[in-house]
């Protein structure tokens, strides 16, 4: 039951309340009701202003290094044997992610703001990192908020952020993982709200999060559109991203969302396989509920409680996804599939030995669903992935399954 | 008129204040939490909140997280802690209960078999603590019809114009969150408190409990005189964490903290 998007339709999502159609909203307690309501008024005006903009795309050419290049992967697409398989390098981004992104822009909101204080949540620490340079960067107090699960299995990142000048907090409360790094981030805002700018890193949390993340990271899907135009001549039959908060796909699917020839698949994280419960795919396997500040498919118990979450990627080690993913399953625009952690390695293998790409492992599993897809598919098709983070991050994690010490 | 729209009002005409014990239900065990609703009746309570335990409590600070993990770990559900009040209202069909607690297991169990049961068990009044009133508007009917008081938060950082729309949706009284930060977490300024809440009253008429930094009998003695109810929660909650293995130990442990507080709250100001 796919509904035709509409510009006009588009425009008017979120809406006044933040809501995608049955998700979204501001589901916190009262104490930072104001604080979120000055954040959107401020924002909807800053993302019309001249001004704002234009420091906005300024730092995303010179600091990050944008527009990423769109790549034609030649041997990949000969390995998969169907559709040609197009990258957006958006590994190539400074500090190795598209998270920089949406860092750069709230940072910017954050100085406009006047607030002095930044705090983040970090899972795989690519946005922790991220935040910590721009902090840097801009002379911010940075803290970072991260599972001490986490902390453990991305001990490079960590260390990077602490390079960087920032406070790494090891989250020890709940699973250690992402959600109680949000946990606390969310606590220790409360606290502090006079002072403290919460840089949410991907388009879960409560309104105006989920919108000005994607607005932020739109930059990837309209960089990909006038790419595909340019180079390909035509627009992409597909696009492939993985999805933990879903950042990354939603940049990269919201451009084209009123295209109705582009098919869009988010890639969830399988875990040891969607039958045995140890994955973190809300929205193949969940169901809608409200955490963190919004309402969204989530993983939970019968009784509501949220449940512990299993993938080999830490980024996308998530019991919930941003609302307007939800919103876009339900309308049957996109579509969310899962694969395993085994499938990714194996993608992450596939790309680095086939095209000298390694992908951060979250990146993996959009790299081997997409190779599966591109096999179902003509040859004249074109499909765009997007390599949302590199790999360096994950050395560890492949040498300690491989059984190697370094 | 509600049971708590009828205790508040009591109070006042006696020229007292509500004393408004916070536990978590299921904490130490969901055997013990009807016993302990008791002994804070007996103790001095003219309303109990009573914590529905969540995985993930955003707005609380650890004492109150750990007692969440002890329910959980137990599996105590929000229907069990329905059922609780049920087994309460057998010998006490005096004392309010609200609910306290995060929405998610709310939604779960679906919004109009939550209100049913609540209302059925003798449930009076529900405090959502990550609804805020703009997102009320599904559950707020389902309430209203079963003479469910929604019980809101203020906080500081609340403006005017929030604490006019806050009281337009809420009934029974309301919640003052005394502290910027999570439940436990910092001592109250009571002459903060004093002004704030003076402001609040200028502007609507419901009655407001205090909480969120009350650990003794003279903050709630202050705190009093300065508003129409005192919520003590972590330093109960924190009580029954140091005496979770002795149930007798834990009743005289709860009663010596909060009887005290009830006699300074009802004692002339010195």
């Amino acid at each position: 039951m796919s509904v035709k998007l509409t510009e006009e339709m588009l425009k008017a999502l979120p809406d006044a309340r933040g809501h995608f159609g049955a998700f979204g909203g501001r589901f916190v307690s009262e104490t930072l009701m104001d604080s979120l309501m000055t954040l959107e008024r401020e924002y909807l005006r800053l993302k019309d202003d001249a001004e704002f903009q234009a420091t906005f795309d300024k730092d995303l050419a010179d600091y990050v290094g944008r527009p990423s290049p769109l790549y034609f992967a030649e041997r990949l697409t000969k390995k998969a044997g169907g559709a040609q398989i197009w990258l957006k390098r958006e590994d190539l981004n400074h500090t190795g992610a598209h998270k920089v992104n949406n860092t750069i822009g709230q940072a910017l909101l954050a100085s406009f703001l006047g607030k002095k204080r930044i705090i983040a949540e970090t899972g795989a620490g690519q946005h922790g990192v991220a935040t910590a340079t721009v902090c840097a960067r801009l002379g911010l107090e940075c803290h970072v908020f991260m599972g001490a699960e986490d902390v453990k299995r991305q001990s490079l990142n960590v260390y990077r952020m602490k390079l960087l000048g920032a406070t790494v907090h090891a989250v020890q409360s709940g699973t250690k993982t992402l959600k109680d790094a949000m946990n606390d981030a969310m606590r220790d805002w409360v606290a502090n709200v006079d002072d403290t700018f919460y840089i949410i890193g991907t388009v879960a949390g409560p309104h105006p999060y989920p919108l000005l993340v994607r607005d932020f990271q739109s930059v990837i899907g309209r960089e990909t559109r006038r790419q595909a135009l340019a180079q390909a001549g035509k627009l992409p039959d597909a696009l492939v991203a993985c999805v933990g908060g879903g950042s990354n796909a939603i940049g990269m699917f919201h451009p084209f969302l009123a295209d109705e020839t582009v098919e869009m698949y988010g890639v969830e994280a399988g875990g040891l396989g969607i039958e045995t419960g140890q994955h973190a795919a809300p929205l193949c396997a969940g169901r809608p509920g409200v955490l963190h500040g919004n309402r969204t498919y989530l993983m939970e118990d019968e009784n509501g409680q949220i449940a512990a979450t299993h993938s080999v990627s830490a980024g996308l080690d998530y019991p919930g996804v941003g609302p307007e993913h939800s919103w876009l399953k339900d309308i049957g625009r996109a579509h969310y599939v899962s694969v395993t952690d085994d499938e990714a390695l194996d993608g992450f293998r596939m790309l680095t030995q086939i095209e000298g790409i390694m992908p951060a492992l979250e990146t993996a599993h959009a790299v081997a669903y997409a190779v599966k897809l591109a096999a179902t598919m003509d040859k004249d098709k074109m499909i765009v992935i997007n390599i949302s983070g590199r790999g360096d991050k994950d050395i560890h994690t492949i040498a300690q399954l491989d059984g190697i010490e370094i | 008129m509600s049971r708590i729209e009828g205790v508040m009002k009591t109070l006042k005409d006696q020229g007292r204040k509500a004393l408004i014990p916070y536990i978590t239900a299921g904490d130490p065990h969901p055997d013990q939490s009807v016993g302990l609703m008791h002994t804070l009746v007996k103790a001095g309570a003219d309303i109990i909140e009573l914590g529905v335990p969540f995985s993930d409590p955003m707005a609380d600070g650890p004492v109150i997280q750990l007692a969440c993990e002890r329910a959980l770990v137990h599996g105590t559900t929000l229907r069990q802690v329905i059922a609780m009040v049920k087994e309460f209202r057998k010998t006490d069909d005096t004392t309010p209960i609200v609910l306290m607690g995060y929405l998610n297991p709310m939604v779960a169990m679906g919004y109009e078999a939550f209100a049913d049961a609540a209302a059925d068990a003798g449930v009076d009044g529900v405090l959502t603590v990550d609804l805020p009133h703009e997102e009320a508007d599904e559950v707020a009917p389902l309430f209203a019809a079963r003479n469910l008081d929604p019980i809101f938060l203020m906080a500081p950082t609340t403006t005017d114009e929030r604490i006019k729309a806050i009281s337009e949706h809420s009934s029974g009284y309301v919640y003052y969150v005394s502290i910027k930060g999570v439940t436990g977490s910092a001592t109250i300024n009571v002459d903060e408190v004093a002004e704030k809440v003076a402001h609040i009253r200028e502007i609507m008429a419901l009655p407001v409990g205090v909480g969120f930094g009350i650990r003794d009998a003279d903050t709630a003695a202050a705190i009093s005189r300065v508003s129409d109810g005192v919520i003590v929660g972590s330093v109960l909650v924190d009580t029954i964490a140091r005496h979770q293995a002795d149930p007798d130990a834990l009743n005289k442990a709860l009663t010596d903290l909060l009887h005290p507080m009830r006699v300074a709250m009802d004692s002339p100001a010195s």
